[in-house]
């Protein structure tokens, strides 16, 4: 076994994902088979082998700042126009901290 | 005018002599896409109005006598996990059922500035993961060549609009091969460019450092006159590439004489015999066509679908963590705390597939597991992205087939997510070393299923793609 539902439930935790029952099962057998094809990698020695985060090219094509000037914003309207709750020009959540 | 075949060219040809306005093409379009949709579900929003503004736009440029821009009057359709400013984008999934962007992506701004009609917007697998399409909270996407079969994923929408007939060509986007993979099963050409080469601002994020835009088309010129209108450095995408965008139609030479294809026979292993005699008729086209095969060796390819997953999900685990129910249209009624409203819409709003990758990608990136599996894929992904700079040394071009088998049958690799990943093998290595890569029609399988080879260039090499995958067009590669 590569991951238990014990382990599984504590994933689903860090991750915000509220699970039903017979999910957590078959999320505990998916990502036990899919873990063991990844421990592929172990064959391989990656001893002194640079880690790639991003396709990277030289230095022109890459060159990531444009001139700082202002310039408009979207405006405020439009970025709330999609919230599930919001009231004067902000975005509502449930109450975090008691009176 | 019917409009199922059209090309890039013949729209241009049909409105600057004045054979039909913009307009009337335009309806005729809509009108098709109505019409024919239900077969395929490729589409899920036609954005009827703003095609039809935009059809008059090119009209009335026309009337004054000036030039409307080299895709005018071209209906094109926009995968939905690419924003439109005022209509709906769901990228596939019911947390977005409802959210309408307030900006347009870059590739879409300028594909309107070019003249084209955004028709509607596709069908994809839930925020662009799957290889099936059937990950889409809006119903799956039937192949137009075979409607009991997928059309491949995750741009499953827009390759079928294009084969359907309901879009002369469309965007999509490549993260592992949601691009090649559907152009292959639907018979059309996809293209996945190089990494930057076109602006993501306003695709949905998946996994960022893989990430691209690209065309589907019925031929690859019009491919080529797609990216042409998308390319290049946009201030708002900081990962866009400053390399100049080169005219790449002027590279399509109609030969291929001289170039040195490089054949991997890593990659030409596990094929379905089906396939495999698809491609030995397409090497034997490479060659009638004066290319120099070589065979060449990828060593490190059988590590890039472990690789590639660890990666993306770890990716998409961050890049979905926006979906909390602040923001983004839809909460979870039942939540009563600010710890419920973030599980419950999550736990909700996200379909099966995105769950899974959510969970693989927070599990790798947890205490404990990161250097064993995230910091172990990153170097992995060095030693292939080595492998190909070396290959790129000897050839000027890596052929391969796209996909180990053709168009599967719906369902049949829905409950075993291990067997769809690894259905990816052959277009994830191009995409976790930034290359581009194009998927050309090559010809049909005994069942009359369509196959697809890949090309892949060095990166920016997109002029040498078009060339070949021209050329083997041109030489009957679509009906071998």
């Amino acid at each position: 076994m590569k991951i238990t539902e014990q382990e599984v439930r504590r994933v689903a935790e860090l991750a915000r994902l509220e699970l039903a029952e017979a999910e957590l099962k078959r999320m505990t057998h998916d990502l036990d088979e899919i873990l063991a094809h990844m421990d592929k990698l172990r064959e391989l020695d990656t001893t002194g082998v640079e880690p790639m985060a991003q396709v990277l090219f030289p230095g022109a094509e890459n060159s990531t700042l444009r001139a700082d000037e202002p310039r408009e914003p979207l405006q405020h309207e439009d970025a709330m126009a999609n919230a599930p709750a919001a009231g004067s020009g902000h975005f509502k959540v449930p109450r975090v901290i008691e009176r | 005018m019917e409009t199922g075949k059209l090309t890039i060219a013949a729209v241009q040809e049909a409105l600057r002599s004045r054979q039909i306005s913009a307009r009337e093409l335009t309806q005729a379009a809509l009108r098709t896409a109505q019409e024919e949709n239900p077969k395929t579900n490729a589409y899920l929003l036609l954005a009827e109005e703003r095609a039809l503004r935009a059809a008059e736009a090119v009209d009335a440029a026309l009337a004054r006598g000036e030039d409307p821009g080299p895709l005018a009057g071209v209906p094109v359709a926009v995968k939905d996990n690419i924003v439109t400013r005022g209509v709906r984008t769901t990228c596939g999934s019911r947390l977005l059922e409802k959210f309408v962007p307030p900006y347009d992506a870059t590739a879409v701004e300028r594909l309107e500035r070019a003249g084209a009609i955004l028709l509607g917007k596709t069908n994809c697998d839930e925020f662009a993961m799957g290889s099936s399409n059937e990950n889409s909270a809006f119903g799956p996407v039937r192949n137009p060549v075979a409607p009991e079969r997928v059309p491949g994923g995750s741009s499953g929408g827009s390759a079928a609009a294009v084969a359907q007939g309901t879009a002369v060509a469309a965007l999509g986007s490549d993260t592992g091969g949601s691009i090649r993979q559907p152009a292959s099963f639907c018979g059309v050409v996809g293209l996945s460019p190089t990494y930057g080469r076109v602006s993501r601002y306003g695709l949905v994020a998946f996994a960022s450092s893989l990430d691209r835009i690209g065309p589907l088309a019925r031929n690859v010129r019009d491919a080529a006159l797609l990216l042409q209108a998308v390319a290049g450095r946009d201030e708002r995408d900081s990962t866009s590439a400053c390399a100049p965008v080169p005219d790449y139609a002027a590279a399509i030479t109609g030969e291929a004489r001289g170039l040195r294809v490089g054949i991997p026979r890593e990659y030409f292993e596990g094929l379905t015999p089906d396939t495999a005699a698809q491609m030995d008729k397409a090497r034997a086209l490479l060659g009638r066509l004066g290319c120099e095969l070589r065979e060449i060796s990828l060593p490190h390819t059988e590590y890039a679908i472990p690789c590639y997953y660890i990666l993306c999900t770890a990716e998409a685990s961050s890049n979905l963590a926006r979906y909390d129910g602040v923001r983004y249209t839809w909460r979870a009624p039942q939540a009563e705390t600010l710890a419920e409203m973030y599980s419950l819409t999550r736990g909700q709003g996200f379909g099966a597939e995105c769950k899974r990758r959510i969970m693989l990608g927070t599990y790798v990136l947890s205490a404990g597991y990161y250097d064993a599996y995230y910091l172990k894929a990153q170097k992995v992904r060095t030693l292939i992205t080595r492998d190909f700079l070396a290959a790129f040394g000897q050839v000027d071009v890596i052929a391969t087939p796209v996909s180990p088998f053709p168009a599967f049958r719906l369902g049949e690799k829905l409950d075993d997510p291990l067997q769809m990943y690894l259905s990816d093998i052959f277009t994830i290595t191009a995409s976790l070393a930034g290359l581009p890569a194009i998927s050309v029609p090559c010809g049909k399988t005994p069942e009359g299923l369509p196959a697809g080879l890949q090309l892949i260039g060095p990166h920016f090499g997109e002029p040498v793609l078009f060339r070949l995958g021209d050329a083997f067009e041109r030489a009957g590669g679509g009906a071998l």
